[in-house]
């Protein structure tokens, strides 16, 4: 059996070895390579005394199962001690900004609407409804029930709805309700940020000063 | 094949029996045949308001349990011939009844009856549960407070993810001089929230508590502007287009006498 492709790589640091798996590519590609290699090469180094291994995957998110899997291929090897498995964090400008999802309907009392990254939302959401995300909220629509941007804790997020009537907001883990912190009857579209803890409403067409990673239009 | 449409509201106290039974009546009234099902199983009302309490024989579970035939549960209505009710246990709890079973009760009642009018306890759960499982539409019944337009928009939600067609909306016990003055919602606000349909608007009518501690509907009595509002429900039903009541038209002929002379408001 040869194995052309590359998706494992290992290299030496001071204190041990890096195994390198790449993260595009498919997770039994990845067992079968990870195997091979241990079998076929490196003989001289991955025979002898112990040796730290740090396996990192890249962005690649594995499961508990898919884990144990790597770590019984490595026990094959008796010498190789395996320190940490690891998956890249997402920077938090891969996930904001260009992508963002369309949903249309109604979120009503008791129905709860989450999504993992940005949502654009056509549709109302009602008094004891919540829209929970992991990214940017923005709502076509009136926002009556509650909006959580940032859900997994992202302070860098915003909530934006046509009509603004909000029970209650969060950001993260900022809570902030009307009208105590603020208050707003505009009949313009507007948006809820955090600034220092702090939230903030503001007119929807001042969003590029606080979010530069926007591709902005700045007309010909 | 019949119609069988659920009387809901998820709040208690709106009005879902009275609802019920005057849709029920003004349907038999124009003609059709009607049965009613109480479905508030250990809280029966509805026998009350239509004032058959007293001629119950077998009920709902029995039915559903086979203890009688589902012929010999039906009460006839005192007043028509074509109307009928079929009550509620009221020893029993919600839980005394699938809604597989209420399934196949309503399902046994459409093949007779043209419209099978049920009523729904309040509520989210086992009772609420059972009273849709039969039903091809909905009436969900609101009045103008926050809290019964915030209960009615989570059986909407509930009722849009069941079998059951695009839900009608009734708003029940308004008074005029309240919207006025802007005490109370009025049908623009509720509808912006719910998004529904309007089938209905009844207004607050001391009649309709009289009427009912008599055992008789509403729709009886032509004078009662919520029996008006009413029996236009029930066209609607038919598919009439009929003008929605104008809530602010001044009742009596004296009003309309000073008024003529420059008298009233």
């Amino acid at each position: 059996m040869t194995v052309k492709s590359n998706h494992v790589t290992i290299k030496g640091i001071k204190d041990g070895l890096v195994f390198l798996l790449e993260d595009e590519c498919d997770f039994e590609d990845l067992l079968t390579e990870l195997r091979y290699k241990l079998e076929h090469s490196h003989t001289n180094i991955l025979a002898g005394p112990i040796i730290h291994v740090d396996i990192k995957l890249g962005s690649r998110f594995i499961t508990g199962e898919q884990k144990q899997s790597i770590l019984e291929i490595m026990k094959q090897k008796g010498n190789l001690l395996v320190r940490s498995v690891e998956s890249q964090e997402l920077k938090p400008e891969e996930v904001l900004g260009s992508n963002i999802t369309v949903m249309s309907g109604m979120v009503r009392s008791g129905q709860v609407l989450h999504h993992d990254g940005n949502l654009l939302f056509l549709g109302d959401v009602n008094p004891g409804g919540s829209v929970t995300c992991t990214g940017d909220i923005y709502i076509l629509g009136a926002l009556r029930g509650m909006a959580h941007a940032g859900f997994e804790g992202n302070e860098e997020t915003v909530i934006a709805a046509s009509h603004f009537a909000p029970t209650q907001l969060r950001i993260s883990d900022m809570i902030s309700r009307p009208p105590d912190e603020w208050e707003t009857w505009e009949t313009r579209m507007e948006f809820a940020y955090l600034q220092d803890g702090v939230m903030q409403i503001d007119k929807m067409s001042n969003i590029v000063r606080l979010r530069r990673d926007f591709n902005m239009f700045k007309g010909v | 094949m019949g119609e069988a449409i659920v009387v809901t509201s998820g709040k208690g106290g709106v009005g879902k029996t009275t609802t019920t039974a005057n849709i029920g009546t003004a349907l038999a009234l124009l003609g059709k045949k009607v049965c009613l099902v109480d479905t508030d199983i250990g809280l029966r009302n509805l026998d009350v308001v239509m004032g058959l309490e007293n001629r119950i024989i077998y009920d709902l579970v029995d039915v559903a349990e086979g203890r009688c035939r589902l012929g010999q549960a039906l009460v006839k209505d005192k007043r028509f011939d074509e109307l009928y009710m079929l009550p509620a246990a009221q020893t029993k709890d919600k839980d005394a009844i699938r809604p597989e079973q209420v399934r196949d009760i309503i399902l046994e009642l459409k093949k007779e009856y043209e419209y099978v009018i049920i009523d729904c306890p309040a509520g989210i759960e086992q009772g609420f549960k059972n009273a849709i499982a039969g039903a091809d539409k909905a009436i969900v019944v609101t009045t103008p407070e926050n809290a019964a337009v915030r209960d009615a928009d989570r059986i909407i939600g509930l009722l849009e993810s069941s079998h059951v067609e695009s839900p009608k909306l009734v708003v029940n016990r308004i008074r005029h001089n309240m919207v006025k003055s802007g005490d109370m919602l009025d049908i623009e606000d509720i509808l912006q929230v719910l998004n529904i349909d309007l089938i209905g608007i009844v207004p607050d009518d001391e009649y309709v508590i009289k009427a009912a501690n008599n055992g008789e509907p509403t729709v009886m009595n032509p004078d009662s502007r919520a029996a008006i509002a009413y029996r236009n429900i029930a066209r609607r039903i038919l598919g009439d287009t009929v003008p929605l009541m104008q809530m602010n038209a001044e009742q009596g002929a004296f009003k309309r006498f000073k008024k003529f002379f420059g008298m009233g408001k």
